[in-house]
């Protein structure tokens, strides 16, 4: 039994390495977008080795990652969807009764390495709104909208109380937009929308302290030189000191001299759009433009309505890193943490982009055509 | 599911997908358009501007800590002063290898492993471009030896602070407490901004309970620095506020009388103003030296502290519980009064001994549910003045009885006994105050009408705090006018010399109603000092103004057997008892009171009562008022110590002791499951006679 069971787990992983399902258009731009991100990586921490390794590293075991999901048909993955979900989800219960009494906890000590559960919701929230709206009569009514809400609301309250608002609003993002593209009325979704903008002065009152400290400087960044305020004017001056063309690789003084923070992680975009200017930046949007319609196109060759909308949430949730950070950088968003996906030094991030990219291959290599 | 399926249009669907991702995309194009058009408004229409600024971009902010406010005693005489010192920093940033480096850096300042310690936990939770300091309060030669090397260690710098002394070392060490370098657990406790650039935090004592007024607003400069991140010039300052001056209402000539009126013995005593609630002394002896605490104690004098059995780190005055005895008594009686239970005229015969309704009563055996007088023989025909005079048990049996365990700790309860005082300090004990809802969470059992008995001479499950006792005995000589107990009397900004008083109302109304009843046990605790134990101490001997006051004697081990004690050498009762004097002047407009509790005194009048009188007479020459003449009090504990009076039967309170707990399942005294109690922790055995 368990050798039966080893010898198709070995057959599975050996398959997943010399026979990959991948959809080669979607996985040359993530290719380009590491190396991208590695240059980059090089430059803003001062031609660090071992940073650049590491992150090469975890690319790698991304990679790795990607080809084994890609291997595990829809199919299976719709049905532990449930499982996966309620799993993420009772984990990050876990971590806010351990984190009772403390100002911030979001991780887990599994002893050999700390593990961030709402990074798991990043890809299971998707899956589970894919999964309830799967069998239903679509466009989904308010019974179901209703439900969809909740599915979202719970994980997503769990983890803007960590505290953790950017990846608060990823996994809403993501559970959304599988929402929006069952074909939700647009009626219906403009009413929603005119409802959640009618509860911010309400959503206002649950902040934080710190993060309405956050939005608040972002109206006056001047108000706050020793804080946030400080990292917005900082990250404006890189980015427009940049000009059309940049100053070139290794050439942003922002970082080298410390003026920039976090430029390895949060603001890395700074030093990207310093160094290559708005030229890199236009390049950079279009590639990762380029990587979402691809994901879009993948959605809309998909068999069934569980892989459609998974793939489709998916893709467009890369589109909220990509604007939050961006956006942050620019100084036209508040200071969140959400990292710009495959540059960002960082390991859970990139390790989980790549899986749920794992994922649309798999949908991908079960497509129509294919039947 | 099947029949919904069926209602499904794959085909609709697909084609209603298909409509939304390309609006989806649409969307994602529009939003992607807005993130470059805020680029291009940074990178081409402001261009100029921020390169410009970029160019100039040698500007850095840099967090000025507030100065902590100093504390005053209430004449102005300083208690906690911030000294100029220097320590080393480290920017996080700067550092390429920092194993390496503060390897190198060893070399020319010795580190300790607790400095390392505290840099490495630090180190985890500043942000990376923030200076975390590494050593505090370096030596002369450490900063010479520092300077000559320093082009070695770029991001390393040496750092001027103020750090915080106690000019007066131990006097103050329970009550100001002190300041502590800000750890891990601080820093998410902390609020950063406020916090930012301040490395120390107040850890006890008034230190902790004003951390909020004490630390001030911090203030920032911009910096400009060179390509290596050095300061080159300050272009911009903006001051921090200082955090607030307080003033105690304690009077150090008071405090320093009652800590050297201990002699060293392990005590507490608490004087409270009683027309205001101000404490004007607390002292817990032993004491330590706040000042090792400030820059981080080592290792050694920590055990050193912590492994003392005398425990000087432990607030007897605020955390130390220890059995009342008969210092309720004057209490119990006014609640008697109160309730209508006893008029001051209604007597009580004193045989000797007292027994439960219902059981036995035979003199002869004493035994089963019956209690001791102290005397033999008991003390005759006692009115409530003469009980409180003689400290009669039976009296107080009889009354505790009557009144009835509900309306005994009601009472009481509102002395604060088995509840938190309200003082200015953290951590307060409460105690125990005897009830049935306490008995009922702590035991299986009920209550038992022995346990109320016992109780009315503060025996049993009773434990107070010399704290709880201070505020008792200063609410009824503020004729029960119950006032928090505060330090802080007021605070002053830096700037100005105004001093802006804290004000402190009463908690509550009056508890005694008729101002008669205060005249009764006024007179009863003033009987104490003329007839009863105060005449054998000579507590009012010089004094310029009438004192009352009521010892106790409480016994620390439950008796094993009904027999009387014989055994008179002091040291050897010294090592059973605790005792108790708590008192109040001028009886006519009380001004002071205090309670005084000695952890090995033989008896409450003789040990702990001249104590109370040393408080006293430093009270009246800080008023400006008559010196006290110096009257020869007896020598305080000495073993071998005889007093012609003793063993007279009219020494009520020498055999204040004999005032057993029933020897029986009830409560032995030790068994009370006591919490801080230092002396309990440090006498675990300490009963063997000589």
């Amino acid at each position: 039994m368990i050798g039966t069971i080893s010898v198709r787990l070995q057959r599975f992983l050996r398959r997943s390495l010399t026979r990959p399902r991948i959809d080669l258009p979607l996985a040359l731009g993530l290719f380009v977008l590491a190396l991208i991100g590695l240059v980059t990586l090089y430059s803003a921490s001062n031609a660090s080795l071992g940073m650049v390794g590491g992150q090469a590293a975890r690319f790698v075991l991304g990679g790795v990652l990607l080809l084994v999901v890609s291997r595990i048909p829809p199919a299976v993955l719709r049905g532990w969807t449930p499982w996966l979900y309620a799993g993420s989800t009772a984990l990050l219960v876990v971590v806010a009764i351990l984190g009772e009494g403390r100002g911030s906890v979001r991780w887990l000590d599994l002893g050999v390495m700390r593990f961030q559960p709402s990074e798991l919701l990043k890809l299971t929230m998707p899956m589970m709104v894919a999964w309830y709206l799967h069998p239903r009569q679509l466009p989904p009514g308010w019974k179901d909208i209703v439900v969809v809400g909740a599915l979202i609301a719970i994980p997503a309250g769990l983890i803007a109380e960590q505290p953790d608002l950017g990846t608060a609003v990823l996994v809403t993002a993501a559970g959304a937009f599988a929402l929006f593209l069952s074909g939700m009325a647009w009626w219906r979704i403009g009413l929603l929308v005119g409802a959640v903008g009618g509860m911010i002065p309400v959503g206002w009152h649950f902040l934080h302290q710190y993060q309405r400290d956050r939005v608040l400087t972002l109206l006056n960044p001047e108000s706050d030189p020793l804080g946030n305020g400080w990292h917005i004017i900082q990250s404006q001056i890189a980015v427009g000191s940049g000009g059309i063309f940049g100053k070139g690789w290794q050439h942003s003084t922002q970082s080298r001299l410390d003026f920039l923070p976090e430029h390895t992680t949060d603001f890395i975009f700074a030093v990207f759009s310093e160094e290559f200017g708005l030229v890199g930046v236009c390049v950079l949007v279009a590639l990762y433009a380029f990587i979402i319609g691809r994901c879009l196109w993948i959605a809309m060759e998909a068999r069934d309505t569980y892989s459609r909308l998974l793939a489709g949430a998916i893709g467009m949730s890369f589109f909220v890193y990509v604007f939050v950070n961006g956006g942050m950088v620019a100084g036209m968003l508040p200071v969140v943490g959400v990292p710009m996906p495959m540059i960002s030094y960082g390991g859970t991030s990139a390790v989980s982009l790549l899986v749920g990219f794992g994922v649309l291959m798999s949908i991908h290599a079960n497509r129509k055509a294919h039947l | 599911m099947k029949i919904r399926r069926s209602l499904k249009d794959p085909r609709g669907e697909s084609l209603l997908f298909r409509r939304r991702a390309l609006a989806g995309f649409v969307l994602i194009l529009l939003g992607l358009c807005l993130l470059v058009t805020r680029f291009v408004f940074l990178q081409v229409t402001h261009h100029d501007e921020f390169v410009t600024r970029s160019t100039n971009n040698r500007v850095k902010p840099r967090a000025i800590p507030p100065a902590r406010g100093l504390i005053y005693d209430r004449n102005g005489v300083l208690l906690a002063d911030n000294v100029p010192a220097f320590r080393l920093e480290v920017v996080p940033e700067q550092i390429t290898d920092m194993p390496a480096l503060l390897e190198q850096l060893g070399k020319v300042v010795p580190l300790g492993q607790d400095d390392l310690d505290a840099f490495r936990k630090q180190l985890k939770q500043s942000r990376r471009f923030d200076s975390v300091p590494l050593k505090m309060h370096l030596t002369e030669d450490e900063i010479d030896r520092f300077a000559v090397n320093r082009w070695r260690f770029p991001g390393v710098d040496v750092v001027p602070y103020l750090t915080r002394r106690y000019p007066l070392a131990g006097l103050f060490a329970h009550v100001v407490g002190y300041v502590g370098r800000i750890d891990a657990d601080d820093v998410e406790r902390l609020d950063p901004k406020r916090y930012q650039g301040t490395s120390h935090v107040g850890r006890s004592g008034i230190e902790r309970s004003y951390e909020d007024v004490l630390h001030g607003t911090p203030g920032y400069e911009l910096l400009e620095v060179n390509a290596d991140g050095r300061t080159q010039r300050v272009l911009e300052t903006h001051a921090p506020i200082p955090g607030r001056n307080l003033y105690l209402s304690i009077d150090v000539r008071l405090q320093k009388a009652a800590e050297a009126a201990f002699a060293g013995r392990p005590g507490a005593a608490v004087a409270i103003d009683p027309r205001n609630g101000q404490v004007l002394a607390m002292v817990s002896v032993p004491t330590f030296d706040p000042n090792l605490f400030v820059n981080g104690i080592n290792h050694a004098d920590y055990s050193a502290l912590t492994n003392d059995p005398d425990k000087p780190l432990v607030n007897r005055a605020l955390k130390g519980v220890y059995p009342p005895g008969s210092t309720v008594k004057p209490f119990l009686a006014l609640g008697g009064l109160e309730y209508g239970v006893r008029r001051p005229e209604d007597t009580v015969f004193s045989t000797g001994q007292f027994c439960l309704p219902g059981h036995g009563g035979s003199n002869s055996t004493g035994r089963g549910g019956c209690y001791r007088d102290d005397t033999r023989g008991g003390d005759g025909t006692v009115n409530m003045v003469r009980a409180i005079e003689k400290s009669t048990n039976t009296y107080f049996y009889k009354l505790a009885l009557d009144m009835g365990i509900d309306r005994l700790s009601e009472w009481m309860s509102r002395f604060s006994f088995g509840g938190k005082t309200g003082i200015d300090l953290l951590g307060e004990s409460e105690g125990i105050l005897p009830s049935r809802q306490w008995k009922a969470a702590h035991s299986k059992f009920g209550w038992f009408p022995g346990e109320t008995v016992i109780a009315g001479i503060g025996q049993g499950y009773w434990a107070v705090t010399p704290l709880q006792l201070g505020h008792a005995i200063a609410t009824f000589a503020g004729h029960g006018v119950p006032y928090a107990p505060r330090l802080v009397m007021a605070t002053t900004a830096v700037a100005d010399t105004q001093q802006r008083p804290l004000p402190n109302p009463p908690s509550g109304p009056s508890l005694i109603r008729r101002p008669a009843e205060w005249d009764v046990i006024n007179q009863g605790m003033r009987a104490v000092i003329v007839s009863g134990t105060g005449k054998l101490a000579k507590l009012n001997d010089g004094f310029p103004y009438l004192i009352a006051g009521k010892s106790g004697t409480a016994e620390r081990f439950s008796r094993t057997s009904s027999a009387y004690d014989t055994n008179k050498n002091l040291a050897y009762l010294a090592t059973r008892h605790r005792a108790w004097f708590m008192g109040y002047t001028p009886t006519d407009d009380p001004q002071i009171a205090a309670a005084v509790v000695l952890e090995a005194g033989a008896w409450g009048g003789t040990d702990a009562g001249p104590i109370m009188r040393k408080i006293f007479d430093a009270w009246v020459i800080a008023k400006g008022g008559p010196t006290p003449r110096d009257v020869p009090l007896p020598a305080p504990g000495s073993s071998s110590q005889e007093s012609p009076d003793q063993g007279l039967p009219n020494q009520r309170d020498q055999r204040a002791p004999t005032e057993s707990a029933p020897n029986d399942s009830t409560a032995p005294v030790e068994d009370v499951p006591v919490e801080d109690t230092p002396a309990q922790a440090s006498s675990s055995d300490g009963a063997t006679p000589p």
